[in-house]
């Protein structure tokens, strides 16, 4: 048991296996992994539960608003070339996930943890990393969320002081400014295609000026960090100078930064970058996303997209006209409720595809489109939106239920 | 303006532009073209002077510091007024509806002025934030079929004499004043807490904003279908128990 020196208190041990118990009586009744429900009994039984857990693993945390879910199953492959790893790779990202994550990993040496924004400060006292890797913040789900500055502000506050690594995206101004009131921060260039949530100075409100890849405050001195690690095209840059070819299997720009994202995470652990990207090679799909599967004798590849920063990644990684294109769009309670997002996102990056509409909120997708000036079909289901499509592999983009709906339906 | 040509100007995206409202600039653009129009759209940024040559203003609602920043550079650049007082139509959403009043609460608490354009005061509710979908009838005298929206706010707004309200809701709480209105206007600048965007739940009042800019009283008919199939279908959603 690498590390796990102080055997759990009774109280924590009890609460693991009631939490285990709850989580088997949830899966025999056919409500999914029973993963949240068992975290939560175990956490009353005892609240300080995550920290025991965690005290003995080297803990990463991932959080972002895009691409928690995938870069946190890209470190835990690259640190498994030098230990055992827990993690929550389903992406039950609160504390009862986390903590029924952990608990099934007595013999782990590193926990690679992602975490909703919202609780990323509360998990970082709790289970005291030794590294953070802060990807992206923007505009997600208004209608429940806190205020995409206000999250920023939140995290530089339970941030500040901290002893982890902090691994943070310099392209990013809300990352840079949650990141930079840590001591020990590795910023990585790892890109932000999505720019409309950061034109106001998080410091001090000034206007944002942008020119090329660079950015800085017109008003105050808050600018880009000079980055040690950089997602350069098909390549990552180390501290050393040297460029690392990217050879994933899942496409995509926002990958590739989550790679090099990863990378510069693994080498804080002493994993060496060509190591670490080979192991992170073997990843084809994550929790379904980016799985291509067969459907009524079509090749359907699954796209989750879930808010306007994630569409823009989306658009740039599908394949030219005139493949096919499924948009599917909900708007229950894990999706946001309000579908004014839709308005943006840039759909004119459609024209020339074919494109086929679905989803409990396929309307207000129509009237977006009719608006964009794109020729489109709404049809009833997933079925007849891949009845409908012209010959080639078909790109279904969907949003968080909507993906849920068309994995299911797709028997994915 | 000249016979065939619509200045649109779309005030502070970098502010006022983190609800969808966005859409509303691209509805407006949008059937404008289909009339015929040969439409300038004006993206104007906080940093740079808002023209006052522009036809059609479109504000946007934001979150409570760029509500304010985005007043004290309106204020200080006082374009907006001097384009109202040369005649153009404003249309506002939610913390842009705010800034277009006497004042409103920012998000120091404190009382914060606005531009003075719409006859209202804005003062923050201590309940729950007012968040799902809306339902309403637009004030009869504006000939307009029923309101559908989406609200995300905590705002209280009262109107002041010069004021009517835009709409009485049926679902929702609009104004947040407890009488069940809706938004505010006057003859050229209308406020609305509507999300949705507004313009795309309620394309004919975007028509309204182009008849009023073009000081016609009826434009050619536009294709509708879809804007009606998703009217119909969010009415319903809102009339229905959940």
């Amino acid at each position: 048991m690498a590390g796990n020196t102080d055997p759990l208190s009774p109280r924590a041990k009890l609460a693991v296996t009631a939490g285990k118990a709850a989580a088997a009586v949830s899966r025999a009744a056919g409500r999914g992994s029973g993963s949240v429900i068992g975290g939560k009994v175990a956490l009353r039984l005892d609240p300080d539960l995550l920290a025991a857990l965690a005290q003995h693993l080297d803990v990463v945390l991932v959080s972002a608003t895009n691409g928690k879910t995938t870069t946190t199953r890209l470190i835990a492959e690259a640190l498994r070339a030098s230990g055992p790893v827990v993690s929550n790779a389903l992406g039950a990202n609160m504390p009862a996930g986390i903590t029924s994550a952990l608990a099934g990993g007595s013999d782990a040496k590193y926990g690679v943890i992602e975490v909703d924004e919202k609780y990323l400060a509360g998990v970082a006292r709790d289970t005291t990393p030794k590294a953070i890797a802060l990807l992206n913040l923007s505009r997600d789900q208004l209608d429940r969320a806190a205020e995409t500055r206000m999250l920023a502000e939140h995290w530089r506050e339970g941030l500040a002081g901290t002893k982890a690594v902090v691994i943070a995206n310099a392209d990013d101004p809300l990352i840079v400014w949650a990141a930079s009131s840590s001591p020990n921060v590795v910023w990585v260039a790892a890109g932000q295609e999505w720019k409309d949530d950061a034109w106001s100075c998080p410091a001090c409100g000034g206007v944002m000026q942008r020119p090329g890849d660079d950015w800085f405050c017109g008003q105050c001195g808050f600018r880009r960090p000079a980055p040690s690690w950089a997602l350069h095209g098909d390549h990552v840059l180390d501290p050393h100078g040297s460029a690392w070819p990217i050879h994933l299997q899942l496409p995509g720009r926002a990958n590739r930064a989550n790679a090099a994202t990863s990378a510069a995470v693994a080498a804080t652990f002493g994993v060496p970058p060509q190591v670490a990207l080979e192991r992170m090679y073997q990843v084809q799909a994550v929790a379904g996303r980016y799985d291509v599967v067969s459907f009524l004798g079509r090749d359907l590849r699954l796209l989750l997209a879930k808010n306007p920063a994630g569409w823009l990644e989306t658009f740039s990684l599908i394949d030219p006209p005139p493949t096919p294109v499924i948009l599917a769009v909900n708007a229950r309670g894990a999706d946001g409720t309000d579908t004014s997002w839709l308005w943006d996102v840039d759909y004119t990056r459609l024209a020339g595809h074919p494109i086929f509409v679905i989803g409990d909120r396929k309307l207000d997708l129509a009237v977006r489109l009719e608006v964009a000036g794109l020729d489109f079909r709404v049809c009833a289901t997933a079925d007849e939106a891949v009845q409908m499509a012209p010959p080639g592999r078909i790109e279904a983009i969907a949003n968080y239920t909507s993906f849920q709906d068309l994995r299911r339906r797709v028997g994915n | 303006m000249s016979d065939n040509s619509l200045r649109l100007v779309w005030i502070y995206p970098d502010l006022l532009s983190t609800y969808g409202d966005q859409g509303n600039a691209l509805v407006v653009e949008r059937r404008a073209r289909q009339r015929g129009l040969d439409v300038t759209r004006v993206d104007v940024r906080s940093d740079q002077a808002v023209p006052t040559s522009g036809d059609i203003y479109l504000i946007g609602g934001g979150e409570d510091r760029p509500q304010r920043l985005a007043a004290e550079r309106l204020r200080r650049d006082g374009g907006l007024n001097r384009a109202v007082s040369n005649g153009a139509i404003v249309f506002s959403v939610c913390a842009g509806y705010q800034i277009l009043g006497h004042e409103f609460v920012n998000d120091l608490g404190e009382r914060e002025g606005g531009l003075g354009l719409l006859d209202v005061i804005s003062t923050r509710g201590e309940g729950e934030r007012c968040v799902g979908d809306v339902l309403g009838d637009i004030d009869p005298h504006l000939g307009l079929p029923p309101l559908t929206g989406f609200e995300n706010h905590q705002g209280i707004t009262h109107l002041g004499p010069s004021a009517r309200p835009f709409a009485r809701v049926s679902l929702g709480r609009g104004n947040g004043t407890g009488d069940g209105t809706e938004g505010a206007y006057n003859d050229t600048v209308f406020g609305t807490y509507m999300h949705g965007p507004v313009l795309a739940r309620n394309p004919l009042i975007a028509d309204l904003l182009l008849k009023l800019a073009l000081d016609v009283n009826a434009l050619p008919p536009a294709d509708d279908r879809w804007y009606e199939a998703l009217r119909a279908e969010r009415i319903a959603a809102a009339t229905q128990p959940a």
